[in-house]
């Protein structure tokens, strides 16, 4: 079996201010072995009295070298991502241990077409994904729809859109479920088969499907993937509820 | 001890009986799973126990609710890292449905309706620590949680109790399973923290 995961310290570098709520930690991580888009890591605070609380966290880009991206979501009543949204400093360390996970992963060498559909913050380790297929130049279809409250609720909105610009091959749509720009077609709803058909793909075009987000969101996005004649098999899940 | 983070406290200790390592407490239920939630009606539904040399013992819908039936409140722990208290199911006992079967096997692999796999030692289903469960907190257990059946065997990692279990195969060698086989323990014991390979 594999060797063990070993803790490893982890300093802050830097941090991009996302949402009010959400901060992407930019983290320096000596000896980081590196991971596949839609990994996430294991994050452990050590309190004076030697107290310690761990959650898992989707990594957010392909790691630079030692340098690694986590998009964390303030919990309200949270014991570790307030910490780190509204305390944690640049210099401080933390531990991480990774990667983890092997299934709700893209490589790059994946010639199929992807679908990838995000509820909220469940779009983290989607981002990564499209973030390392233009890193690795891949020419594999993308299209990604992201489920979000409000506009100002949208993860790496101007990024997103630069993307749709510049990557080949990358689509980019948004569903907003309370709150819609002026004038968006079809106003504020929750996401449909509809959405899915018109900024999907077909299901004979056999693409990969990941979904994550909140349970509910996963749960009726997958069945209706299913009930539009995606195979359950080309359909992954990954649910990313809240972590405190 | 770990290093420490300048600033961090942490919630007020939890009282009461201490938690396996690295987990928290939760109310909710969430969920987690590897696709879409298959669904299984219990008139489709049917439980298969294969040894290693190929017998079988089937069982339908009818048949499981027509067998002893248990009551077991057990806290459960997520790899994930939530914990949850006092959860009440009922079920079957495999002790059970493994009385009177004739095996050598050291293992088991139990198989889902969807395609998912879980492996553990056969001693881990005997003794009273593992059922086959339909019923959570008195109501038929969701589909999204398993229904209309899932293994449980609470004394280890929550992915250990498969969900909308089809069958159990007894077998002579360690067969990992879905997510043993894509970086997680083995085993998966949460007071020993075995969360994935090499733990």
């Amino acid at each position: 079996m594999s060797a063990a995961l070993t803790w490893r310290v982890a300093r802050l570098a830097g941090r991009r201010v996302e949402t009010p709520t959400a901060h992407t930690l930019l983290l320096d991580v000596p000896g980081w072995p590196g991971h596949l888009p839609g990994q996430h890591l294991d994050l452990r605070l050590t309190a004076a009295d030697g107290y310690q609380a761990a959650r898992s966290y989707s990594l957010a880009a392909p790691a630079a070298g030692n340098r690694i991206e986590v998009t964390v979501q303030r919990v309200p009543d949270g014991e570790v991502s307030p910490y780190l949204v509204d305390v944690y400093a640049e210099g401080d360390p933390v531990e991480v241990r990774g990667p983890v996970g092997g299934w709700f992963v893209w490589r790059t060498d994946q010639a199929a077409p992807v679908l990838l559909v995000a509820g909220g913050s469940g779009v983290v380790p989607l981002a990564a994904m499209v973030r390392a297929r233009r890193a690795a130049g891949s020419p594999a279809p993308f299209r990604l729809i992201h489920s979000v409250r409000t506009p100002a609720d949208a993860l790496y909105a101007d990024e997103l859109r630069r993307r749709a610009r510049d990557d080949p091959g990358l689509d980019v749509a948004y569903v907003y479920t309370r709150e819609a720009p002026a004038d968006w077609p079809g106003g504020p709803h929750r996401i449909g088969a509809a959405d899915l058909t018109r900024h999907g793909w077909p299901p004979d075009r056999t693409p990969l499907c990941y979904v994550c987000g909140p349970t509910g969101f996963v749960e009726a996005v997958a069945d209706l993937l299913v009930g539009l004649g995606h195979p359950a098999g080309r359909v992954r899940t990954e649910r990313f509820g809240p972590t405190g | 001890m770990g290093i420490v983070s300048p600033g961090f406290q942490g919630r007020p200790r939890p009282a009461g009986p201490a938690l396996p390592p690295g987990q928290y407490l939760t109310e909710d239920f969430p969920v987690l799973s590897a696709g879409p939630t298959p669904t299984v009606s219990p008139q489709d539904w049917e439980f298969v126990l294969a040894t290693e040399t190929g017998a079988e013992y089937r069982w339908s819908w009818p048949e499981l609710m027509a067998l002893p039936q248990e009551t077991p409140t057990v806290d459960i722990h997520c790899v994930t890292r939530w914990s949850k208290r006092d959860t009440s199911w009922q079920g079957v006992s495999l002790d059970t449905l493994l009385d009177g079967v004739d095996t050598a096997a050291g293992y088991a692999v139990a198989h889902s309706y969807g395609g998912y796999s879980t492996n553990l030692p056969l001693t881990d289903l005997r003794d009273g620590r593992a059922w086959i469960a339909h019923t959570y907190e008195g109501r038929p257990l969701p589909a999204e949680h398993g229904g209309p059946a899932r293994l449980l065997v609470p004394h280890l990692y929550f992915w250990k109790s498969a969900k909308w279990v089809r069958g159990i195969r007894l077998t002579t060698t360690d067969e990992p399973g879905f997510w043993e086989t894509a970086g997680y323990h083995d085993y998966g014991d949460p007071w020993r923290e075995q969360r994935y390979a090499g733990d």
